[in-house]
């Protein structure tokens, strides 16, 4: 349904560009859901933001490739064609709650006009679908809340209006950009429960992204992860957390903590996440890299082919273990 | 209902029934010569004014009876959602703010009254770390003379001894020490927090509250900073009060948790039995809502209904009523006791501890 | 240990984030970047040596150019006329060989008196945002800091009292300030009385109720800063002038004091969130006492705002000063300012122009590169603000 070809988009910096997205490809199916991972500045975001036209240019560019969604390209649509496509097709849930709301206006006129923008229909009938749209993301007592300023609730349930107003008009494909990174673990469960029924229900495509690999293993069918803005491995979900094939991948999945690994030392990453505007050449990742040969500081590795779709972009370890570990 | 369905609540052996007035599961334990701190009965309100003489109309209760020890070389993982109080515990314990009531002891020292002054001597044995790595350190200041300060203030040493220290820090948390007089806006987050840890450990403390540590970070740095920790945990012998939202990470460096709901202690134990045994709904919750990283475990997460209510004035009986799902009069009624329910294990559940 | 050394080594190999630049040339590069800020600066620096170079030049006993130098015979000359030599004496014959900016209806060189004129408008603006700013980081800096202080109506009460009362017998009216200070007196024994007393007693219960009622210094500070607002500035101005003997001093100080304000709501806002901020409670985690937390660590971090409001400050009071001087209110004569040297031009209007308009449009020029540079700061300063430029 939507397929990101070579997108490329940079920033601009003092003196220069920082390759925030540096030829990223991806695709999603119908109902499918598609987990962006990866650590901050990694152009996960950017990649969404520009997938819904919002990208702010400037200091943002797209350099270069293709978004088709339904068979057009929404890189070459005109403003207003855009306009109809966001909400209607595509709709966005951001992570901050407290600030992705206006507080100035009810939540009930604010679910309105995210319809409003799209259909018209009288005032009795809009209130009714605020008030279903309320129901749907399990609001509680949705007719008085709807009432409500944005201050008068807590942080979930403003996630759950701001998932609302995104589906009000049934879109196709929504893209959720860390929608439970700033809520409380009991509170994000509920979330996501929420997304996961939803979905069910409305057979709609999700793009989600984060950086919490416990929470993409609940929800994600496909896993693209992202480093410094290229695709490093990309594959089904079970490929990814069980046969892992780049590097990055294995060392997020042995770096994370848990109860098990108590006494043991944590695996950790040397150095930091490079900073987008110096890249280092070759692999981005060759620098922290505990494989890293000589070449990969020079040439930049394509995507090597495990099977079942499951694809990495480390030529060592497939020259390595592909004979035997890749299905 | 469905939450909780297969909650071993009602399976478990009933424990000893020892009811413990305000709760002395902490000197009653074996280990208590052992601990570094104590905390007994502490409690803080802060008040909420309106009008002009911004009088006083009801009182947040942020810390409300809250009971704790961290053994000598041990860490206490401090867990618990947003506005539960486990900052400001942190911030009582410094006496970075003054309680309104209970005990709080230092190696057998009660310091909960002591006046700014007299406190002084004992800055350089609690320290603390932050959890935003942008906020900690100050922008105007370059990295050697925020390490430094400490030194400076507490008159520890000359000149010359004071920046041979600071170069040793900086190597002892892996940051060049060539990079002293370098900026905080020159490094990446996780340098930012090792300088916040370096700046922590100049004075030598013996006891460091580490207030979310890693929340802020990216998960590849993440596990560096934990390693640190648990590396200078080893090698300086210090104890930890680790306060953090985040369970696994919690469960991975602690060897004690203390479970938090709105200003009290609902479950303390240690930290293997706490994670296999779980007794109070709340802690059941907790960690049921913990995503793991294992996409064939696609159960639904068992979410509590509802979110942490506000502490503003809340009402009697147990602090959980309004989210728990076996709630009943008796909870709304009477304030609940801290049960002891096993070799330093304690609940503030009368149900699971058959009270 | 291993994997530790090689966590050194990475640190050593990528110490930076890439922002290696410092961060004093990076304000110069965005600085000349903003083109009009970057006038500004320079118009700002040009006008500093002048005002430098004029105080050197006019002042002394035989100035370089004497802007009182009565010359009756050479009126009302235009701009670049030269003097007629034959009438003069030597040391009457202006260094420049002309007359720059023409001279006045006393045949005074106006371009002298400019010079001289820079320099007060120059010590003008900068004493009273001096002044300003002080008092405003000081009252500014106690709401922010100590703020959440309360202090009983009741010790208000006698402070000001007593203050009044200094104040009154301290300027001449003495037998007024004494009568206030007893009852100051009278009321503190009160105060004494109920609380030796039982507190119910009927007669004192609305003295025990100004004991109960507390303000917050912070409300304290910044309710006088609202009524201080509430005063047009100007008038005020011209009221205290009109009430005290004329001289630069007065004005520099009466301006200053009428104008902290603003600065003292910046500071309040910048202390209050920076109190928060985590560096400064791990200052006092380190046992850092007030003193230094406030001047090492909050002051730094709060006085970017505070100067670019300052340098705004600087145009309003410059202009505040040439206000003053042309209704006759400000700097006492033969002192030339750029005010009085306007007021005294407007009779000739129309027959010298010049004397009206060199003035007025260094006046402009001034307050102009103020502003635009004072803005600029701003934008430079506020990294939100930086891409409209």
């Amino acid at each position: 349904m939507l397929s990101v070809k070579d997108l490329k988009v940079y920033f601009q910096v003092d003196g220069g560009f920082s390759r925030a997205v540096d030829g990223v490809s991806f695709e999603i199916q119908d109902g499918e859901t598609v987990c962006l991972v990866g650590e901050s500045g990694c152009g996960k975001s950017v990649s969404a933001l520009t997938i819904m036209g919002i990208l702010p240019q400037p200091p943002g560019k797209i350099i270069g490739g293709t978004i088709f969604f339904k068979g057009q390209d929404l890189l070459l649509m005109k403003e207003e064609e855009m306009q109809k496509v966001r909400g209607n097709h595509i709709a966005m849930v951001f992570q901050e709650p407290m600030t992705s709301l206006n507080p100035v206006f009810t939540i009930g006129d604010q679910i309105e006009e995210a319809i409003r923008i799209h259909e018209r229909i009288d005032e009795a009938e809009m209130r009714k679908r605020s008030i279903q749209a309320l129901k749907d993301v399990g609001m509680p007592s949705p007719e008085q809340r709807i009432n409500d300023y944005p201050h008068q609730l807590s942080g979930g349930q403003r996630q759950r209006v701001m998932i609302a107003m995104a589906l009000a008009c049934n879109p196709d494909l929504v893209i959720a950009d860390e929608p439970t990174t700033a809520l409380d673990v009991t509170v994000q469960a509920q979330i996501l429960n929420l997304f996961k029924d939803l979905q069910q229900k409305r057979r709609m495509s999700l793009l989600y992204i984060t950086h919490d690999l416990g929470v993409v293993a609940k929800i994600a069918d496909q896993i693209y992860v992202m480093y410094a803005g290229i695709i490093l491995e990309k594959g089904a979900a079970r490929d990814i957390f069980y046969n892992p094939c780049h590097p990055y991948t294995r060392a997020l999945l042995a770096s994370l903590p848990s109860r098990s690994k108590r006494g043991s030392k944590l695996y950790s990453i040397p150095g930091s996440v490079p900073d987008p505007a110096h890249t280092p050449k070759g692999c981005p990742f060759h620098p922290r890299c505990s494989f890293a040969l000589e070449s990969c500081t020079s040439q930049f590795p394509g995507m090597s082919d495990w099977g079942n779709g499951h694809f990495s972009r480390c030529p060592v370890i497939y020259d390595k273990e592909a004979g035997k570990g890749g299905n | 209902m469905g939450i909780l369905a297969d909650v071993r609540l009602f399976m478990i052996k009933k424990p000893e029934k020892v009811e413990i007035e305000n709760c002395t599961m902490i000197s009653t334990s074996p280990l208590s010569n052992q601990d570094i701190l104590r905390v007994e009965g502490l409690k803080k309100y802060f008040p909420v004014r309106r009008g002009f003489f911004q009088n006083v109309i009801g009182w947040i209760k942020a810390v409300d009876g809250v009971e704790l020890s961290i053994g000598r070389h041990k860490t206490l993982g401090l867990v618990g959602e947003s506005g539960c109080g486990k900052s400001t515990i942190g911030q009582l314990i410094l006496k970075l703010i003054d309680p309104d009531g209970g005990r709080i002891m230092y190696r057998d020292k009660e310091i909960t009254r002591l006046s700014q002054g007299e406190i002084k001597p004992l800055r350089k044995e609690m320290q603390i770390i932050f959890q935003d790595p942008f906020g900690s350190l100050n922008p105007r200041m370059t990295v050697g003379q925020s390490i430094d300060e400490g030194l400076r203030v507490l008159h520890m040493k000359g000149h010359n001894e004071r920046s041979e220290r600071v170069e040793e820090l900086m190597q002892m948390v892996g940051i060049s020490p060539g990079a002293a007089d370098r900026y905080p806006h020159e490094f990446s987050g996780g340098q930012r927090q090792r300088i916040g840890i370096a700046r922590a450990l100049s004075v030598e403390p013996s006891l460091i509250i580490c207030d979310e540590p890693v929340s802020a970070l990216d998960v590849s740095i993440r596990s560096q900073i934990i390693n640190l920790l648990k590396e200078l945990q080893d090698s300086l012998g210090l104890s930890y009060l680790f306060i953090s939202h985040d369970l696994t990470v919690v469960g991975y460096i602690s060897d004690s948790i203390a479970v938090m709901y709105l200003g009290q202690i609902m479950e303390y134990g240690p930290a293997g039995v706490l994670y296999d045994n779980p007794l109070h709904p709340y802690t059941v919750a907790l960690l049921s809502a913990i995503p793991e990283p294992d996409p064939d475990d696609r159960r639904e997460l068992k979410a509590l209904k509802g979110e942490v209510p506000s502490p503003f004035n809340p009402p009697p009986g147990c602090k959980f009523q309004g989210r728990c799902p076996f709630v009943e009069k008796r909870c709304r009624e009477e304030d609940v006791a801290f049960y002891q329910v096993g070799d330093g294990h304690a609940v503030r559940c009368w149900k699971v501890a058959g009270g | 240990m291993e994997n530790n050394k090689s966590n050194i080594d990475m640190e050593l190999e990528t110490p930076v984030v890439g922002q290696v630049k410092s961060r004093k040339r990076e304000l110069l590069r965005l600085l000349k970047e903003n083109k009009l800020a970057f006038i500004g600066l320079i118009i700002f620096v040009i006008f500093f040596i002048t005002a430098l170079l004029g105080l050197l030049l006019t002042s002394g006993k035989e100035p370089v150019f004497d802007p009182s130098m009565v010359r009756l015979q050479e009126k009302l000359l235009p701009p670049l006329a030269s003097p007629h030599l034959e009438s003069l004496r030597p040391h009457e014959v202006p260094k420049t060989g002309v007359y720059v900016f023409g001279t006045d209806d006393l045949g005074r060189d106006v371009f002298a008196r400019m010079l001289q004129g820079a320099w007060v408008s120059l010590t003008v603006g900068f004493v009273a945002v001096g002044i300003a700013v002080l008092v405003g980081l000081f009252m500014g800096g106690i709401a922010g800091y100590f703020g959440q202080k309360y202090i009983g109506l009741d010790h208000i009460i006698v402070v000001l009292l007593f203050s009044t009362g200094a104040t009154l017998s301290l300027t001449g009216k003495s037998f007024t300030g004494f009568i206030v200070i007893v009852i100051d007196l009278a009321f503190v024994f009160s105060l004494a009385l109920i609380r030796w007393k039982s507190r119910k007693s009927r007669y004192f219960k609305w003295l025990d109720l100004l004991r109960k009622k507390t303000l917050s210094i912070d409300t304290l500070i910044m309710r006088v800063v609202d009524i201080m607002l509430c005063f047009p500035s100007f008038f005020l101005i011209l009221t205290v002038v009109a009430l005290l003997p004329a001289s630069i001093y007065n004005i520099m100080i009466v301006i200053g004091l009428t104008s902290w304000m603003g600065t003292t709501r910046f500071v309040r806002a910048e202390f209050l969130s920076l109190r928060e901020q985590d560096f400064v409670t791990a200052a006092r985690a380190l046992g850092v006492n007030d003193y230094r937390i406030i001047f090492r660590h909050m002051i730094p971090n709060a006085i970017a705002p505070v100067l670019v409001s300052a340098t705004i400050g600087i145009a309003t009071a410059i202009l505040t000063e040439a206000g003053l001087s042309f209704l006759g209110f400000g700097v006492p004569p033969p002192n030339a300012t750029w005010g009085n040297i306007l007021s005294d031009g407007k009779r000739f209007i129309f027959d010298a122009p010049w004397l009206t308009f060199i003035p007025g449009f260094a006046i402009l020029l001034v307050v102009l590169s103020f502003n635009l540079f004072g803005e600029g700061l701003r934008d430079i300063m506020n990294p939100k603000l930086r891409e409209r430029h």
